[in-house]
């Protein structure tokens, strides 16, 4: 909220670590959840009578059907790599956020109840049983993990904190301790089919408004079609597209590049949202019905191809579970990737000659691009090794001549959270997201600094969003940040096809 | 929860601040939520809200940033036409302060 009051951090030297500043963060934590917004997600309204016996049995019922789960909580060796990896920690110094002492948050109830040496002497191996102390640090820092996944690619073990954080937020919706921001988008989701709430005559207004818009700007009838019967290509792409800035500006590249590839394509009313946040809070059958909403809006509409939008976490359920959570997909054409990225049908038609771009429009601009953490360690793009990395930043490079990368500790699979990843890009939880965002914020700033680096690429809403909101806060302008479908979009030439 | 009092009136308004029943909204409770959110109104300040408020009565959402940036060139002309001049106006962003003046419900989502 605006009146949060808190002191923006410096930046630092390059890569320095924090000094350990012991509960720093104690006091962050979100909204909870009302009773109207946990009930039509099938959750208790509030927190139920004998909640302590409740959390037990919802745990030992994710251990039966997750078995990594049972791996995660019992492999970790205290070794210690995993400490200084985390943004949060990076950024707010306090012990909690090491994913280490993340994780031992559920571990301690689950050596309590679901070990032998917790059953007989809890004291001398960190067991703990549940009490209202220990839920009021899993509500607050199961709340400040963006479920990015950074710490599990230096574990030895693999362990994934984003598993146990999403098991430690099921347990809590089961017994009635829900996140406001995550639960009351869900239940949108399935009310009005977007988390944003944006009702078909509000998206056909605004699609009308971008066709005009087009024409007015480059001269060319470029279509932005809805429900449209028999389309090839169904788009589904993160309701912030059509809302927020400069995620429209990705929505304009995406059409430009389908009708100049001649690429016959639809929007749907029915799925006019991308994300699925069911994954923030673990929910497997929430995550289910999401994702079957596309199911029927493929199967309504007839297409034959499925593409996402530049959204992070939707291409990590689309790319890694949308054939478990909505298939069979048979009724779709086999010769292309079910589903498939915008970024993929763009560089393939940039390799083939489909379409045609003029890196000059942008020179304007030095670009650098900012992995999402979704994309860069849950999923891939095309066919080869890294192409979630390689991909995005050869259809960059095609739209414009100047680029640079940051930190090589800070890219790729190491990659830093944006800072609101995971259901944190809420207003209630402002001073965490800035903080979070300090070494995404250090490592641009050394681009910024010795490489004159103008512009910050990504290719998520959630990504987009924060970056625009935090990075003033760091000194940057708020439109430092853009879509990668944006420089498509200025470099695309509109006609040039022979 | 709390709730703005306007001439004796309460009018009851979530955690941060946005009003519970949109049907609620008067010239007087914005001028109130416009001083919590340290907001001097001016005539764009109105126009604003104003917009916003026809919006959402047709369309039962706010407009898109790009569809308000829209509407307050057409009337304030080409140079107040952006994102950073709404952005002057309403320091926490038109989609979200301003909103809340005007009484709309917050968008939500990954905005």
């Amino acid at each position: 909220m605006a009146d949060q009051k808190f002191e923006t951090p410096a930046l630092r030297e390059f890569r320095e670590n924090p000094a350990i500043q012991k509960d720093s963060m104690a006091h962050s934590q979100p909204f909870i959840a009302k009773p109207e917004h946990n009930e039509p997600l099938g959750f208790p309204g509030e927190l139920v009578d004998n909640w302590e016996e409740k959390a037990v049995a919802k745990l030992g019922d994710l251990l039966e059907k997750n078995r990594a789960l049972r791996v995660y909580l019992d492999s970790c060796v205290k070794c210690g790599a995993c400490t200084d990896k985390c943004h949060y920690f990076l950024g707010t110094g306090d012990p909690k956020n090491m994913p280490v002492a993340r994780q031992d948050l559920l571990r301690s109830l689950y050596r309590r109840h679901f070990t032998l040496a917790g059953k007989i002497a809890p004291g001398l191996v960190g067991a703990k049983d549940m009490d209202k102390e220990m839920l009021d640090d899993w509500y607050k820092y199961f709340h400040q993990c963006s479920q990015c996944r950074r710490c599990s690619v230096f574990c030895p073990y693999g362990i994934d904190t984003a598993e146990i954080s999403m098991a430690a937020r099921d347990i809590m919706d089961h017994i009635g301790v829900g996140q406001k921001y995550s639960n009351e988008i869900l239940a949108k989701v399935h009310v009005i089919g977007n988390n944003l709430g944006l009702p078909e005559p509000a998206l056909a207004d605004t699609l009308e408004g971008l066709e005009e818009d087009v024409l007015e700007d480059d001269e060319v009838e470029v279509k932005f079609p809805l429900d449209q019967h028999g389309a090839d290509v169904l788009l589904v792409t993160p309701s912030a597209d059509f809302f927020a800035e400069p995620h429209v500006d990705g929505l304009i590249g995406y059409a430009k590049v389908f009708h100049q590839a001649g690429i016959n394509w639809t929007l749907s009313s029915q799925a006019s949202e991308a994300a699925n946040f069911a994954m923030f809070i673990g929910s497997y059958e929430q995550m289910h019905k999401v994702a079957n909403r596309i199911r029927k809006a493929a199967l309504d509409l007839g297409v034959k191809r499925i593409v996402f939008g530049e959204c992070g976490h939707a291409w990590r359920v689309a790319y890694s579970f949308l054939n478990t959570l909505a298939g069979p997909w048979d009724f779709l054409d086999p010769n292309y990737p079910v589903p498939q990225h915008i970024l993929e049908v763009t560089h393939g038609l940039i390799k083939s000659g489909g379409i045609v771009l003029d890196a000059e429009a942008n020179d304007d601009k030095v670009l650098t691009f900012h992995d999402s953490c979704n994309v860069a360690r849950a999923s891939r793009m095309g066919d080869m090794e890294g192409g979630q990395f390689i991909i995005p930043r050869e259809v960059i490079k095609a739209s414009c001549n100047n680029y640079v990368d940051m930190d090589p500790q800070t890219i790729h699979e190491k990659t830093f959270c944006c800072g609101g990843g995971g259901g944190l890009l809420t207003d209630d939880l402002m001073e965490l997201r800035v903080k979070g965002a300090l070494p995404r914020m250090e490592a641009l700033q050394d681009v910024v600094d010795n490489h004159g680096v103008t512009h910050l690429a990504a290719i998520c809403a959630i990504c987009k969003s924060q970056f625009s909101k935090v990075m003033p806060y760091y000194g940057f302008s708020m439109d430092m940040i853009v879509s990668v479908h944006q420089l498509v979009g200025e470099a695309i030439q509109l006609g040039a096809k022979e | 929860m709390g709730a703005y009092s306007v001439n004796g009136t309460d009018f009851e308004h979530d955690e941060e601040g946005y009003i519970l029943d949109v049907n609620n909204w008067n010239e007087d409770l914005a001028k109130v939520i416009a001083d919590e959110e340290g907001l001097d109104m001016t005539d764009e300040h109105w126009e604003v809200v104003s917009f916003l408020r026809e919006y959402y009565n047709e369309y039962q959402i706010a407009p898109a940033v790009r569809v308000l940036v829209k509407a307050v060139k057409k009337k304030f002309g080409k140079d107040k036409g952006s994102n950073k001049y709404l952005y002057e106006l309403f320091p926490y962003g038109p989609a979200k302060q301003a909103c809340k003046v005007a009484g709309l419900p917050k968008p939500t989502g990954c905005v």
